[in-house]
Protein backbone atom coordinates (compact mmCIF):
# COMPACT_ATOMS: atom_id res chain seq x y z
CA UNK A 1 0.00 0.00 0.00
CA UNK A 2 2.80 2.37 0.93
CA UNK A 3 4.57 1.55 -2.36
CA UNK A 4 1.35 2.17 -4.30
CA UNK A 5 0.97 5.52 -2.58
CA UNK A 6 4.58 6.41 -3.45
CA UNK A 7 4.05 5.37 -7.10
CA UNK A 8 0.91 7.48 -7.35
CA UNK A 9 2.72 10.47 -5.90
CA UNK A 10 5.70 9.90 -8.25
CA UNK A 11 3.33 10.02 -11.22
CA UNK A 12 2.14 13.38 -9.94
CA UNK A 13 5.68 14.83 -9.56
CA UNK A 14 5.45 14.57 -5.83
CA UNK A 15 2.29 16.59 -5.29
CA UNK A 16 -1.07 15.53 -3.86
CA UNK A 17 -2.97 13.34 -6.40
CA UNK A 18 -6.13 15.35 -5.59
CA UNK A 19 -4.53 18.42 -7.23
CA UNK A 20 -5.18 18.42 -10.98
CA UNK A 21 -2.22 19.32 -13.15
CA UNK A 22 -3.66 22.46 -14.70
CA UNK A 23 -4.11 24.16 -11.31
CA UNK A 24 -1.34 25.81 -9.31
CA UNK A 25 -2.80 25.20 -5.86
CA UNK A 26 -5.70 23.30 -4.38
CA UNK A 27 -7.27 26.56 -3.31
CA UNK A 28 -7.29 27.73 -6.94
CA UNK A 29 -8.74 24.39 -8.01
CA UNK A 30 -11.50 24.59 -5.44
CA UNK A 31 -12.32 28.23 -6.20
CA UNK A 32 -12.57 27.43 -9.92
CA UNK A 33 -15.08 24.64 -9.29
CA UNK A 34 -17.05 26.85 -6.94
CA UNK A 35 -17.09 29.78 -9.37
CA UNK A 36 -18.26 27.48 -12.17
CA UNK A 37 -21.13 26.33 -9.95
CA UNK A 38 -22.12 29.91 -9.15
CA UNK A 39 -22.15 30.81 -12.87
CA UNK A 40 -24.41 27.80 -13.46
CA UNK A 41 -26.70 29.01 -10.67
CA UNK A 42 -26.77 32.51 -12.23
CA UNK A 43 -27.98 30.83 -15.41
CA UNK A 44 -30.63 29.02 -13.34
CA UNK A 45 -31.77 32.39 -11.97
CA UNK A 46 -32.34 33.48 -15.57
CA UNK A 47 -34.15 30.21 -16.36
CA UNK A 48 -36.60 30.51 -13.49
CA UNK A 49 -36.63 34.30 -13.96
CA UNK A 50 -38.43 33.87 -17.28
CA UNK A 51 -41.28 32.02 -15.57
CA UNK A 52 -41.40 34.50 -12.69
CA UNK A 53 -41.62 37.27 -15.28
CA UNK A 54 -44.54 35.53 -17.03
CA UNK A 55 -46.21 35.15 -13.64
CA UNK A 56 -45.72 38.86 -12.89
CA UNK A 57 -47.17 39.97 -16.24
CA UNK A 58 -50.31 37.80 -15.94
CA UNK A 59 -50.81 38.44 -12.24
CA UNK A 60 -50.86 42.14 -13.11
CA UNK A 61 -53.20 41.59 -16.07
CA UNK A 62 -55.64 39.15 -14.42
CA UNK A 63 -55.26 40.26 -10.82
CA UNK A 64 -58.59 39.05 -9.38
CA UNK A 65 -58.67 35.80 -11.38
CA UNK A 66 -55.22 34.87 -10.06
CA UNK A 67 -56.33 35.64 -6.50
CA UNK A 68 -59.34 33.36 -6.86
CA UNK A 69 -57.39 30.51 -8.47
CA UNK A 70 -54.62 30.79 -5.86
CA UNK A 71 -57.15 30.32 -3.04
CA UNK A 72 -58.03 26.85 -4.37
CA UNK A 73 -54.55 25.64 -3.38
CA UNK A 74 -54.18 23.98 0.01
CA UNK A 75 -51.96 26.32 2.04
CA UNK A 76 -50.88 23.45 4.32
CA UNK A 77 -49.25 21.49 1.49
CA UNK A 78 -47.25 24.57 0.55
CA UNK A 79 -46.29 25.46 4.13
CA UNK A 80 -45.31 21.91 5.11
CA UNK A 81 -43.29 21.52 1.92
CA UNK A 82 -41.48 24.78 2.68
CA UNK A 83 -40.58 23.42 6.11
CA UNK A 84 -39.48 20.08 4.62
CA UNK A 85 -37.20 21.88 2.15
CA UNK A 86 -35.72 24.08 4.88
CA UNK A 87 -35.00 20.93 6.94
CA UNK A 88 -33.29 19.36 3.91
CA UNK A 89 -31.19 22.51 3.50
CA UNK A 90 -30.04 22.09 7.10
CA UNK A 91 -29.12 18.43 6.50
CA UNK A 92 -27.10 19.53 3.45
CA UNK A 93 -25.24 22.10 5.56
CA UNK A 94 -24.48 19.37 8.09
CA UNK A 95 -23.39 17.02 5.27
CA UNK A 96 -20.88 19.60 3.99
CA UNK A 97 -19.69 20.08 7.57
CA UNK A 98 -19.23 16.31 8.01
CA UNK A 99 -17.22 16.22 4.75
CA UNK A 100 -15.02 19.09 5.93
CA UNK A 101 -14.34 17.16 9.14
CA UNK A 102 -13.74 13.88 7.21
CA UNK A 103 -16.58 12.10 9.01
CA UNK A 104 -17.50 9.45 6.46
CA UNK A 105 -20.48 7.85 8.20
CA UNK A 106 -22.00 11.18 9.28
CA UNK A 107 -21.62 12.51 5.72
CA UNK A 108 -23.38 9.46 4.26
CA UNK A 109 -26.14 9.68 6.87
CA UNK A 110 -26.82 13.39 6.25
CA UNK A 111 -26.87 12.82 2.48
CA UNK A 112 -29.36 9.95 2.86
CA UNK A 113 -31.54 12.08 5.17
CA UNK A 114 -31.50 14.83 2.54
CA UNK A 115 -32.70 12.31 -0.05
CA UNK A 116 -35.52 11.19 2.30
CA UNK A 117 -36.64 14.81 2.84
CA UNK A 118 -36.46 15.44 -0.91
CA UNK A 119 -38.69 12.42 -1.51
CA UNK A 120 -41.13 13.59 1.20
CA UNK A 121 -41.37 16.91 -0.64
CA UNK A 122 -42.02 15.15 -3.96
CA UNK A 123 -44.59 12.85 -2.32
CA UNK A 124 -46.56 15.78 -0.90
CA UNK A 125 -46.29 17.48 -4.30
CA UNK A 126 -47.67 14.29 -5.91
CA UNK A 127 -50.69 14.25 -3.56
CA UNK A 128 -51.28 17.90 -4.41
CA UNK A 129 -51.08 17.27 -8.17
CA UNK A 130 -53.52 14.33 -7.80
CA UNK A 131 -56.07 16.65 -6.15
CA UNK A 132 -55.61 19.14 -8.99
CA UNK A 133 -56.42 16.41 -11.50
CA UNK A 134 -59.54 15.42 -9.53
CA UNK A 135 -60.68 19.05 -9.37
CA UNK A 136 -60.18 19.49 -13.16
CA UNK A 137 -57.70 22.26 -12.41
CA UNK A 138 -55.07 20.87 -14.78
CA UNK A 139 -54.88 23.01 -17.96
CA UNK A 140 -56.17 21.15 -20.99
CA UNK A 141 -59.43 19.89 -22.54
CA UNK A 142 -60.92 18.80 -19.19
CA UNK A 143 -60.14 22.08 -17.43
CA UNK A 144 -63.09 23.56 -15.56
CA UNK A 145 -63.19 26.45 -13.14
CA UNK A 146 -66.01 28.16 -11.29
CA UNK A 147 -65.32 30.98 -8.89
CA UNK A 148 -65.69 34.64 -8.15
CA UNK A 149 -63.07 37.32 -7.77
CA UNK A 150 -62.01 37.66 -4.08
CA UNK A 151 -64.09 40.31 -2.24
CA UNK A 152 -66.19 40.80 -5.41
CA UNK A 153 -68.79 37.98 -5.22
CA UNK A 154 -70.66 39.43 -8.23
CA UNK A 155 -67.70 39.13 -10.65
CA UNK A 156 -67.23 35.67 -12.17
CA UNK A 157 -63.69 34.50 -12.88
CA UNK A 158 -62.94 33.91 -16.56
CA UNK A 159 -61.93 30.19 -16.69
CA UNK A 160 -59.30 30.98 -19.32
CA UNK A 161 -57.59 33.40 -16.98
CA UNK A 162 -57.68 30.84 -14.15
CA UNK A 163 -56.24 28.33 -16.63
CA UNK A 164 -53.27 30.65 -17.18
CA UNK A 165 -52.70 30.72 -13.43
CA UNK A 166 -52.74 26.92 -13.27
CA UNK A 167 -50.47 26.69 -16.34
CA UNK A 168 -47.94 28.84 -14.50
CA UNK A 169 -48.51 26.86 -11.30
CA UNK A 170 -47.71 23.58 -13.05
CA UNK A 171 -44.84 25.02 -15.09
CA UNK A 172 -43.13 26.57 -12.08
CA UNK A 173 -43.74 23.84 -9.49
CA UNK A 174 -43.12 21.22 -12.21
CA UNK A 175 -39.73 22.65 -13.18
CA UNK A 176 -38.95 22.99 -9.49
CA UNK A 177 -39.89 19.32 -8.97
CA UNK A 178 -37.64 18.31 -11.90
CA UNK A 179 -34.79 20.10 -10.14
CA UNK A 180 -35.67 18.24 -6.94
CA UNK A 181 -35.60 14.88 -8.77
CA UNK A 182 -32.19 15.73 -10.27
CA UNK A 183 -31.00 16.75 -6.82
CA UNK A 184 -32.18 13.48 -5.25
CA UNK A 185 -30.36 11.53 -7.98
CA UNK A 186 -27.25 13.65 -7.43
CA UNK A 187 -27.26 13.05 -3.69
CA UNK A 188 -27.87 9.34 -4.26
CA UNK A 189 -24.66 9.14 -6.32
CA UNK A 190 -22.77 11.25 -3.79
CA UNK A 191 -24.01 9.12 -0.87
CA UNK A 192 -22.69 6.01 -2.65
CA UNK A 193 -19.24 7.55 -3.18
CA UNK A 194 -19.24 9.08 0.30
CA UNK A 195 -19.86 5.63 1.78
CA UNK A 196 -16.94 4.32 -0.30
CA UNK A 197 -14.78 6.99 1.34
CA UNK A 198 -14.13 9.24 -1.67
CA UNK A 199 -14.70 12.51 0.19
CA UNK A 200 -12.72 13.97 3.06
CA UNK A 201 -11.40 17.34 4.22
CA UNK A 202 -8.86 16.90 1.42
CA UNK A 203 -11.49 16.69 -1.33
CA UNK A 204 -15.22 17.40 -1.00
CA UNK A 205 -15.93 19.80 -3.90
CA UNK A 206 -18.81 17.66 -5.32
CA UNK A 207 -20.54 17.68 -1.92
CA UNK A 208 -20.19 21.44 -1.64
CA UNK A 209 -21.38 22.15 -5.19
CA UNK A 210 -24.34 19.78 -4.93
CA UNK A 211 -25.15 21.59 -1.69
CA UNK A 212 -25.11 24.95 -3.50
CA UNK A 213 -27.50 23.50 -6.09
CA UNK A 214 -29.86 22.19 -3.40
CA UNK A 215 -29.90 25.53 -1.55
CA UNK A 216 -30.68 27.30 -4.82
CA UNK A 217 -33.65 24.99 -5.43
CA UNK A 218 -34.74 25.78 -1.87
CA UNK A 219 -34.57 29.53 -2.61
CA UNK A 220 -36.76 29.09 -5.71
CA UNK A 221 -39.39 27.43 -3.50
CA UNK A 222 -39.05 30.22 -0.89
CA UNK A 223 -40.37 32.57 -3.61
CA UNK A 224 -42.87 30.12 -5.14
CA UNK A 225 -44.63 29.57 -1.81
CA UNK A 226 -45.87 33.18 -1.24
CA UNK A 227 -46.42 33.88 -4.96
CA UNK A 228 -48.52 30.78 -5.69
CA UNK A 229 -50.15 29.94 -2.34
CA UNK A 230 -50.43 33.12 -0.31
CA UNK A 231 -51.75 35.80 -2.68
CA UNK A 232 -55.11 37.35 -1.69
CA UNK A 233 -55.66 35.00 1.26
CA UNK A 234 -56.89 37.93 3.35
CA UNK A 235 -59.74 38.83 1.00
CA UNK B 1 12.07 6.89 -1.10
CA UNK B 2 8.69 6.42 0.48
CA UNK B 3 9.22 8.76 3.42
CA UNK B 4 9.88 12.09 1.63
CA UNK B 5 7.08 11.45 -0.85
CA UNK B 6 4.54 11.04 1.92
CA UNK B 7 5.80 14.02 3.88
CA UNK B 8 5.45 16.05 0.72
CA UNK B 9 1.82 15.01 0.54
CA UNK B 10 1.54 16.31 4.07
CA UNK B 11 3.03 19.60 2.93
CA UNK B 12 0.51 20.02 0.10
CA UNK B 13 -2.28 19.18 2.50
CA UNK B 14 -1.14 22.09 4.66
CA UNK B 15 -1.62 24.67 1.92
CA UNK B 16 -5.04 23.27 1.07
CA UNK B 17 -7.78 25.93 1.40
CA UNK B 18 -8.73 26.89 4.91
CA UNK B 19 -12.47 26.67 4.52
CA UNK B 20 -14.99 27.94 6.99
CA UNK B 21 -16.58 25.05 8.87
CA UNK B 22 -20.03 26.15 9.99
CA UNK B 23 -20.86 25.29 13.59
CA UNK B 24 -23.90 23.12 14.29
CA UNK B 25 -25.29 25.74 16.67
CA UNK B 26 -25.32 28.62 14.19
CA UNK B 27 -26.70 26.40 11.39
CA UNK B 28 -29.57 25.23 13.60
CA UNK B 29 -30.21 28.84 14.69
CA UNK B 30 -30.49 29.99 11.05
CA UNK B 31 -32.75 27.02 10.32
CA UNK B 32 -35.08 27.95 13.21
CA UNK B 33 -35.23 31.59 12.00
CA UNK B 34 -36.13 30.30 8.51
CA UNK B 35 -38.93 28.12 9.91
CA UNK B 36 -40.28 31.03 12.02
CA UNK B 37 -40.27 33.24 8.90
CA UNK B 38 -42.23 30.57 7.02
CA UNK B 39 -44.89 30.51 9.77
CA UNK B 40 -44.88 34.31 9.87
CA UNK B 41 -45.38 34.74 6.12
CA UNK B 42 -48.23 32.18 6.11
CA UNK B 43 -49.91 33.91 9.07
CA UNK B 44 -49.52 37.46 7.76
CA UNK B 45 -51.13 36.40 4.47
CA UNK B 46 -54.50 36.16 6.27
CA UNK B 47 -54.28 39.68 7.73
CA UNK B 48 -55.53 42.45 5.44
CA UNK B 49 -52.67 44.87 4.89
CA UNK B 50 -54.01 46.18 1.59
CA UNK B 51 -51.27 46.47 -1.05
CA UNK B 52 -48.66 45.72 1.61
CA UNK B 53 -49.56 42.01 1.73
CA UNK B 54 -47.48 41.32 -1.38
CA UNK B 55 -44.67 43.61 -0.23
CA UNK B 56 -44.46 41.93 3.20
CA UNK B 57 -44.61 38.42 1.67
CA UNK B 58 -41.82 39.19 -0.81
CA UNK B 59 -39.73 40.97 1.84
CA UNK B 60 -39.89 37.93 4.13
CA UNK B 61 -39.05 35.66 1.17
CA UNK B 62 -36.06 37.85 0.29
CA UNK B 63 -34.91 37.89 3.92
CA UNK B 64 -35.06 34.07 3.95
CA UNK B 65 -33.20 33.86 0.62
CA UNK B 66 -30.46 36.19 1.95
CA UNK B 67 -30.05 34.00 5.05
CA UNK B 68 -29.73 30.88 2.89
CA UNK B 69 -27.21 32.51 0.53
CA UNK B 70 -25.06 34.06 3.26
CA UNK B 71 -24.97 31.25 5.81
CA UNK B 72 -26.05 27.98 4.18
CA UNK B 73 -24.23 28.69 0.90
CA UNK B 74 -21.24 30.06 2.87
CA UNK B 75 -21.08 33.30 0.86
CA UNK B 76 -20.45 35.27 4.07
CA UNK B 77 -17.23 33.33 4.60
CA UNK B 78 -15.93 32.89 1.07
CA UNK B 79 -12.54 34.26 0.07
CA UNK B 80 -13.49 34.27 -3.58
CA UNK B 81 -14.57 37.79 -4.55
CA UNK B 82 -15.83 36.70 -7.97
CA UNK B 83 -18.72 34.84 -6.28
CA UNK B 84 -20.17 38.17 -5.20
CA UNK B 85 -19.83 39.51 -8.74
CA UNK B 86 -21.68 36.50 -10.19
CA UNK B 87 -24.51 36.84 -7.63
CA UNK B 88 -24.77 40.60 -8.17
CA UNK B 89 -24.93 40.20 -11.95
CA UNK B 90 -27.58 37.46 -11.67
CA UNK B 91 -29.77 39.73 -9.51
CA UNK B 92 -29.07 42.72 -11.79
CA UNK B 93 -30.12 40.91 -14.98
CA UNK B 94 -33.17 39.39 -13.26
CA UNK B 95 -34.12 42.94 -12.25
CA UNK B 96 -33.71 44.13 -15.86
CA UNK B 97 -35.87 41.24 -17.09
CA UNK B 98 -38.68 41.98 -14.62
CA UNK B 99 -38.45 45.79 -14.65
CA UNK B 100 -38.32 46.29 -18.41
CA UNK B 101 -41.08 43.72 -19.01
CA UNK B 102 -43.33 45.50 -16.53
CA UNK B 103 -42.34 48.88 -17.99
CA UNK B 104 -43.97 47.56 -21.16
CA UNK B 105 -46.96 45.53 -19.92
CA UNK B 106 -47.65 47.82 -16.98
CA UNK B 107 -48.04 50.94 -19.09
CA UNK B 108 -49.94 49.64 -22.14
CA UNK B 109 -53.24 51.07 -20.90
CA UNK B 110 -51.76 54.53 -20.39
CA UNK B 111 -52.98 57.05 -22.90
Amino acid sequence: MATNQATVIDQHDGHDPALLHHFATKEQQKNSASLGMWVFLAQEVMFFGGMFCAYLVYRYKYFGDFGSASQTLNIWYGAINTAVLLCSSLTVVLAVRAAQLSKRKALTAWLLLTIVLGLVFLGIKGIEYKEKFEDHHVPGPSFAYHGTVPSHPDIQVDPHHAEIYFSLYFAMTGMHAVHMIIGVGLFGTLAFWAWRGKYSANYYTPIENAGLYWHFVDIVWIYLFPLLYLIDRHR
Amino acid sequence: MTEPAISQTGATRDDSPHEHVSSIGSSVAIWIVLLICTGLTAGVAFIDLGPFNTIVALSIATFKAILVVLFFMHVKYTHEKLTGLVIASAIFFLFILLALSMADYGTRLWR
